[in-house]
Formats: C-alpha cells, sequence, structure tokens
C-alpha cells in the first residue's frame, strides 16, 4: 500500500544534567518534596534576576557539536507570554529568533535500511515549567501546583518533518538518547519516566493525488502529546496515520483547510483523542528578555569543545566494523551498549588478538550475563584481560572449545583467571597424537563405520565421538571428527 | 497609526484584562496615542544599522553550576492566597 506516505517531526525536550536550575542556585533534582527546591526567582517573586548557569550553556553548545549543528556567534533569551498556573512569571524564558544552535542533523539506520540522515532544524535552551497535581478523584478539586521543576534546564530538539514511519521516528529518539544520554555526552539523564526525556510528534500524510501524476495532497498536520514511552511514540504514529487517511477519504481536507490540531495519545485505549481547542490562536508575544545579557559563543570555545568531543556512536560503528572486522550487527550490539562496553570489548579484542571472538564473546555471554542478572560491567566482575586469556587459549588449541563455556562461567562464579578455572574442572589440552591414537583404536574397534564411510556416509563418524569423549572428555568433537576422516581416507 | 477598540479587545483578552465597555472606550485613543508616539522611532533612518536585542551592550552575565540555599518550603508558599500542606492551590484545571 503506497497510497500515502507519512511525514513526521519530533520535538524532543531533554533536561539538562546540571546541578543546579538555567537562572538560579536551586538544586536541579528529580523527586524532591513539592516547593522544597524553589527560591526567589523561579517562583517569579517581583524584584529577583535570573543569571544564567554556565554549565547549561556548555551542555547545550556540547549537543548542538554532537548533532552536527552551527553554533552561532550570538545567541539571546525570549519571554514566550501565556497564562498557566505552573508558569509563576506569566511568560518563560526562551530563545525565540537566535537558538544556541540550528542546523544540525542525525543519521539513523532503520529495519537494515541504507542510513537516512535526518535533518534537525534547531535546539534552544529555555526554562522548565513547574507541575499540576491534578485531582485524581475525579470530583473537580482544587489542582495543587509544585514548582520545584520550575527552572530547570531544558534543551528543545527540533527537526524537520524529515521522518517518514513511526519505526524511523523511534530509530531517530533511540540514536539521540544514546547520543545524550548517560552512555555517550551525558547531557541528560534522558529518562522518559521522570520526564528528563519527553517528545511531541507533529503527523500529516502525503497523500498520491488521483487527479495529477506524481503530485502529492497534504493532510492537516496534527500534534501528538502525552507521549511517555518510544513505544507510545511509534503507536501513536501509526495510530495517527491510519486516522488522517479515515479523516481524507471522509472529508478531503488538505493542511491549511483546517487548523493545525494537537491531539493526546491515550496509551490504555490506544488511539489519539482531540485536546481542547485554545479560545484563540497562541500569540506568544515574544520580545528579548530585559533581564539576560546575550550570550556569545566564540568560535574558538566552539572549537575547543569539538576538539574535547568524545568519539559518538556512528563513528564508533564504523571503526568496530572497518578496523575490526566486525558485522554492523555486532558493532550495532556493542556501541549501543554504551562506551564501557564498547572500551571493554576493545580491550579484550587486542589482548586476544581476535576482534571476531571477543565480539562473540562479549555480545552473546558477558551481555547475557550483564542482562540476566542486572549486573553491571563491573559487577559480572570479569576483568577483560581475563576473557582475553580465555580466547587466546581457545585460538591456541589450548582450550578444548566444547568446554569453554564452563571455563567462562567457572571464571565469573569462582573469580579464576582461566588456568585455575581449567585446572579446577580437570581440563587439559589434548595432545594431538594421543588424540589420533583414540581415534585410530576405535576405527579399529569399529570397522561397521569404518565401511559406512568408505560407502559415502560420513555422518557415521559422529557414533565414535562420544566414545572418544568418553576416553578423554577434552577431546574437541570436530578435531575428532577430522581426524577419523582423515584416517579412513589413509585406509586408517 | 489607527488602533481599532477590537484590537484594544484581543490585547485586553491575552493580558487576562477584564475590560468593560466604557474601559474599552476610553483605552483606545489612549493605546492609540501611545503607539503613535513610539512609531515616530519609524521616522529615523536605521538603515546600515545592526539590530540590537539589548538595551545594555553586557555579554555572557554567567554564574558557576552551583548549588545554593533557597527558600524553605513554608517561606515559598507564606504569601500565597490558597494553599495545602504541599503547594499552591489553584482552580482545577483542565490540561490543554
Amino acid at each position: 500500500m503506497s497510497d500515502y506516505q507519512t511525514i513526521v517531526g519530533l520535538e524532543v525536550h531533554v533536561q539538562l544534567a546540571t546541578k543546579s536550575k538555567l537562572f538560579c542556585g536551586c538544586p536541579n533534582r528529580f523527586g524532591a518534596d513539592p516547593n522544597t527546591q524553589v527560591c526567589p526567582v523561579c517562583l517569579g517573586l517581583p524584584g529577583s534576576l535570573p543569571v544564567i548557569n554556565a554549565e547549561a550553556v556548555r551542555l547545550a553548545v556540547m549537543t548542538g557539536v554532537a548533532l552536527d549543528c552551527t553554533i552561532p556567534a550570538y545567541t539571546k533569551w525570549d519571554r514566550k507570554q501565556y497564562f498557566y498556573p505552573d508558569l509563576p512569571k506569566g511568560y518563560q524564558t526562551s530563545q525565540f529568533d537566535l537558538p544556541i544552535t540550528e542546523h544540525g542533523a542525525l543519521a539513523i539506520a532503520c529495519d537494515e535500511q541504507e542510513p537516512r540522515t535526518i535533518r534537525i532544524t534547531r535546539a534552544h535552551l529555555e526554562e522548565d515549567a513547574g507541575k499540576s497535581l491534578h485531582d485524581e478523584s475525579g470530583a473537580g478539586g482544587d489542582t495543587v501546583i509544585d514548582l520545584n521543576r520550575a527552572g530547570t534546564p531544558l534543551l528543545e530538539i527540533v527537526s524537520e518533518p524529515d521522518l517518514r514511519s513511526a519505526a524511523e521516528a523511534k530509530a531517530y529518539l533511540t540514536e539521540l538518547k544514546l547520543i545524550l544520554g548517560p552512555e555517550y555526552l551525558g547531557v541528560s539523564d534522558c529518562n522518559m519516566q521522570e520526564g528528563s526525556l519527553r517528545v511531541d510528534a507533529n503527523v500529516n500524510l502525503h497523500i498520491d493525488d488521483p487527479k495529477k501524476l506524481g503530485k502529492s495532497i497534504a493532510t492537516p498536520i496534527v500534534e501528538i502529546k502525552n507521549l511517555n514511552s518510544f513505544r507510545a511514540v511509534e503507536r501513536a504514529i501509526e495510530y495517527e496515520a491510519q486516522r488522517q487517511w479515515r479523516d481524507w477519504q471522509e472529508t478531503g481536507r488538505r493542511i491549511g483547510e483546517a487548523p493545525k490540531q494537537t491531539r493526546g495519545w491515550d496509551d490504555n485505549a490506544g488511539k489519539t483523542i482531540p485536546q481542547r481547542e485554545k479560545e484563540e490562536s497562541a500569540d506568544y508575544r515574544y520580545f528579548p528578555c530585559p533581564d539576560l545579557a546575550p550570550v556569545l559563543n566564540p568560535g574558538l570555545e566552539v572549537e575547543r569543545v569539538r576538539l574535547a568531543m568524545p568519539e559518538l556512536p556512528a563513528a564508533l560503528r564504523l571503526r568496530l566494523v572497518t578496523d575490526h572486522g566486525l558485522s554492523a550487527y555486532d558493532a550495532d550490539v556493542l556501541v549501543n551498549q554504551g562506551r564501557e562496553v564498547v572500551d571493554y570489548f576493545l580491550t579484550v579484542a587486542a589482548e586476544s588478538g581476535d576482534a571476531k571472538l571477543a565480539a562473540n564473546w562479549v555480545t552473546q555471554h558477558v551481555l547475557r550475563v550483564m542482562n540476566a542478572d542486572g549486573k553491571s560491567l563491573e559487577e559480572v566482575g570479569l576483568p577483560p584481560e581475563r576473557l582475553a586469556g580465555m580466547i587466546a587459549k581457545l585460538t591456541a588449541g589450548d582450550l578444548p572449545s566444547p568446554r569453554s563455556r564452563e571455563v567462562f562461567e567457572l571464571m565469573i562464579a569462582d573469580d579464576l583467571d582461566t588456568d585455575a578455572a581449567m585446572a579446577k574442572l580437570g581440563i587439559a589440552a589434548v595432545d594431538e597424537s594421543e588424540l589420533v591414537a583414540i581415534c585410530r583404536e576405535l576405527l579399529l574397534a569399529n570397522p561397521r563405520v569404518v565401511a559406512d564411510v568408505e560407502a559415502g556416509k560420513q555422518q557415521a563418524v559422529g557414533a565414535l565421538i562420544g566414545q572418544a569423549k568418553k576416553r578423554n572428555p577434552n577431546a574437541d568433537p570436530g578435531r575428532v571428527r577430522e581426524i577419523c576422516l582423515e584416517l579412513i581416507a589413509k585406509g586408517v | 497609526m489607527a488602533i481599532s477598540r477590537a484590537e484594544v479587545e484581543r490585547v485586553a483578552l491575552l493580558a487576562r484584562l477584564d475590560l468593560d465597555d466604557a474601559q474599552l472606550e476610553a483605552l483606545t485613543p489612549q493605546l492609540a496615542e501611545i503607539v503613535a508616539y513610539v512609531d515616530s522611532l519609524a521616522a529615523v533612518d536605521t538603515a546600515g544599522v545592526e539590530p540590537m536585542a539589548h538595551a545594555v551592550e553586557l555579554h555572557n552575565v554567567l554564574r558557576a553550576d552551583e548549588v545554593r540555599p533557597g527558600l524553605s518550603h513554608e517561606a515559598a508558599l507564606a504569601n500565597a492566597p490558597r494553599k495545602d500542606s504541599v503547594g499552591f492551590k489553584v482552580p482545577a484545571v483542565l490540561d490543554g
């Protein structure tokens, strides 16, 4: 079905991980008792004056550089006027026409398709509002306002409408969260449950025009709010696309023929619901904030941030593939775990001399232990040098591969290195000549197997592998098979 | 510069001012006079002049990211017209 194309743009708010708020020294911390992290500035009391938090500016510049944005030399603050009880000053201090960063891009990879670049319109700094604690009883009781969050620093990252599906929207959000969250830059906790990452989606359709070949018709844009998880973002976009398609078939309404609508996502009902329309169209009457001086970000300082920028996920994935020969899939798994796991892998690869095996062991076994027990890498307690030592023994043939899993588990359980774990398990490398002797004996005792193999049934050798392992538990089944076939070919 | 009564009504709505007929009648010419006065700036030739964002030639007035003591819960709520033990009480708000 390609009657229409879904068009999505995302507005992402991330709360910056500063110690104090954007314009005052109150703590920027989640979960405190209501109205205990407030002062005259963030309460909007008359006569109080804001002062800009330098760290918030630094984190915003860092984000801009990471998202390939330009960082204009000059940026200023504006007041966005609207009335809402959790906005104590009657305006939000934000940035209107001269944001701190703009014109960026983020590459996303989705469903094994070629990576696509999603343009970023801008990322600007602004203060957060407080929280409204509504009466949940349904009796229409008073709303209680908590202003702890008022004045905490937000970066609003706005994408161009370049996303073409719910899956792409999720891929964009996942990559953005990976870059900005604790795994890499750490400019934000990016925790959706705690509200340090919030997403609004703008969705409409481009429908093939049945009358004009190659032309399309745009449906009215809908902004979806109340998206509380990446899964909700995906479901809401999918739902909204289908709803707009039905709506267009019923009404034929195009963009411009209906005002931009805001709809809220109801996760339980699995649908978007129109939100109350404002009585007058939004008129925020932005004007420059007279209380705050503009901020200059000279090119030299931006360059310093650029030079200090850690390697980002996209570059790291590329390096793992090109320099270490990993599959795109393995590189993705490692990089998505965060820098710590990547560094662990790099040490294992360097020390063992086998990047591919190192990737297998880290992605399949180390991550399994981490996930199963909810442990951090450090808590797993397997230093990368030990895992590298085990892999080196494997490749050298000193550790029979069928027993490597046992050795791995014991190294973790008993905090042992490979030699100690092998000794405890009674594993010794099998001498090749001993293995040949065992195979020769078994073939002589089983002429039937030899006859079957000579008749073309190579799998008959399988019957001897169990017997070989009984004589020496460290016998490598693959090697036993090879030796037996060689011996039969040579006439035993 | 002419200001219509409808424009005054709209500005009043945006500012959440509840003006009666007499007030609107009185304010409309007053606002028109104010805007006309400011509009005299348009007579100045500003060709080649950089737009300014701030009246004071100051930049980068920043503070270090340090937590400083604020107000106690009691002090923060002391002057609230309506409150409970948690926070500021306002009439029920419909999310919109």
